[in-house]
């Protein structure tokens, strides 16, 4: 995008693409779902709240239904038993629509390793960026967020462009 | 001795095996064939009046035999005493009838026993899994379960 200004400073016309323009728009106006089962949760909470703020990122609206959602936080252990649960509110959200998985237990069990506990959330659906800790910091969930925006920004492909892993 | 386990052994003197009051727990191990018999029994007895049923499990003893265990914990809130009692079950028939006629708050109990054990109780109401899902393969707590076995993951229900 770029801007030309005028001498006197006021900016007189703007160039840009229709994309990088929607891309523009939808960076700073991310909607997420908190899926919050775990300890996970509460560092979800300090990251919007007021100390972290994470709402000077633009990602401040959250919303409890996937519908009006376009960011999955997947926070905490998932076991056998809620997977299809948390399948089908990724299923019930719009394109385009991207997926954070935040924690050791989110990622990958965890030391969950044991008969109820899913492996890992990309065993069910595509994971665009992984937060590791347990639980992460704060700053690993806004550090998420601006990972998110890059994707949108530089148009790089989502991983659910890439699903099924092959 | 112990009054409750006094009685339980002259009313059923052929189906008590081995009683014992360690630590000043009353525990009998009793056969299975009769269970449903003994605990009525131990509820409704003026001098015992076990009205509630606070909990059943099961137990694994892999490598023994007979190779499970039902354990049934019962309190009096009438007489203000506890017991234990126990059944062995042979792993190729882990059959045991159900005590949900005796006390109805029990259902749930052995439902979960037969998720984890695999145990099952002949008459229950409603034997299904409790905590696992239908799809769920196996017993998770029976000692042979393969620790890193992975169960199938279901789909969103249509």
């Amino acid at each position: 995008m770029a801007v030309r200004h005028e001498k006197d400073g006021a900016p007189g016309h703007v160039l840009t693409t229709l994309e990088s323009l929607i891309a523009w728009g939808r960076k700073y106006s991310l909607y997420p779902f908190t899926f919050a089962t775990a300890c996970c949760g509460i560092e979800v909470m300090g990251a919007f709240g007021t100390h972290y703020d994470l709402s000077r990122f633009g990602a401040e609206v959250v919303r409890f239904s996937p519908r009006q959602a376009d960011v999955l936080l997947v926070a905490g252990t998932i076991n056998y038993k809620m997977a299809p649960v948390l399948k089908r509110i990724y299923d019930q959200m719009l394109e385009p629509k991207w997926v954070i998985s935040m924690g050791a237990c989110a990622c990958s069990g965890g030391f969950y390793n044991n008969y109820t506990v899913l492996q890992g959330i990309d065993k069910i659906m595509p994971v665009d960026v992984y937060i590791p800790g347990c639980p992460p910091n704060p700053e690993g969930i806004i550090d998420a967020v601006v990972r998110i925006q890059k994707i949108i920004e530089t148009g790089a492909p989502r991983a659910a462009d890439r699903w099924p892993i092959k | 001795m112990s009054i409750v386990l006094d009685r339980l052994r002259d009313r059923f003197p052929a189906d008590v095996v081995s009683t014992h009051s360690n630590f000043g727990d009353d525990t009998a191990l009793v056969r299975r064939e009769r269970i449903v018999e003994i605990l009525a029994f131990l509820r409704d007895d003026p001098e015992l009046l076990f009205d509630f049923a606070m909990d059943l499990t099961g137990v694994d003893y892999l490598g023994e035999e007979p190779r499970f265990e039902v354990v049934y914990h019962l309190y009096s809130l009438e007489k203000k005493r506890r017991v234990r009692i126990k059944v062995r079950l042979h792993e190729d028939d882990p059959v045991i009838d159900t005590a949900v006629p005796v006390w109805p708050g029990i259902n749930w109990y052995e439902r979960e026993a037969w998720d984890m054990y695999g145990i099952v109780f002949r008459g229950h109401p409603n034997l299904k899994r409790i905590l696992m899902y239908e799809a769920f393969e196996g017993h998770p707590l029976r000692k042979d379960y393969p620790k890193a076995k992975r169960q199938p993951t279901i789909g969103p229900e249509e």
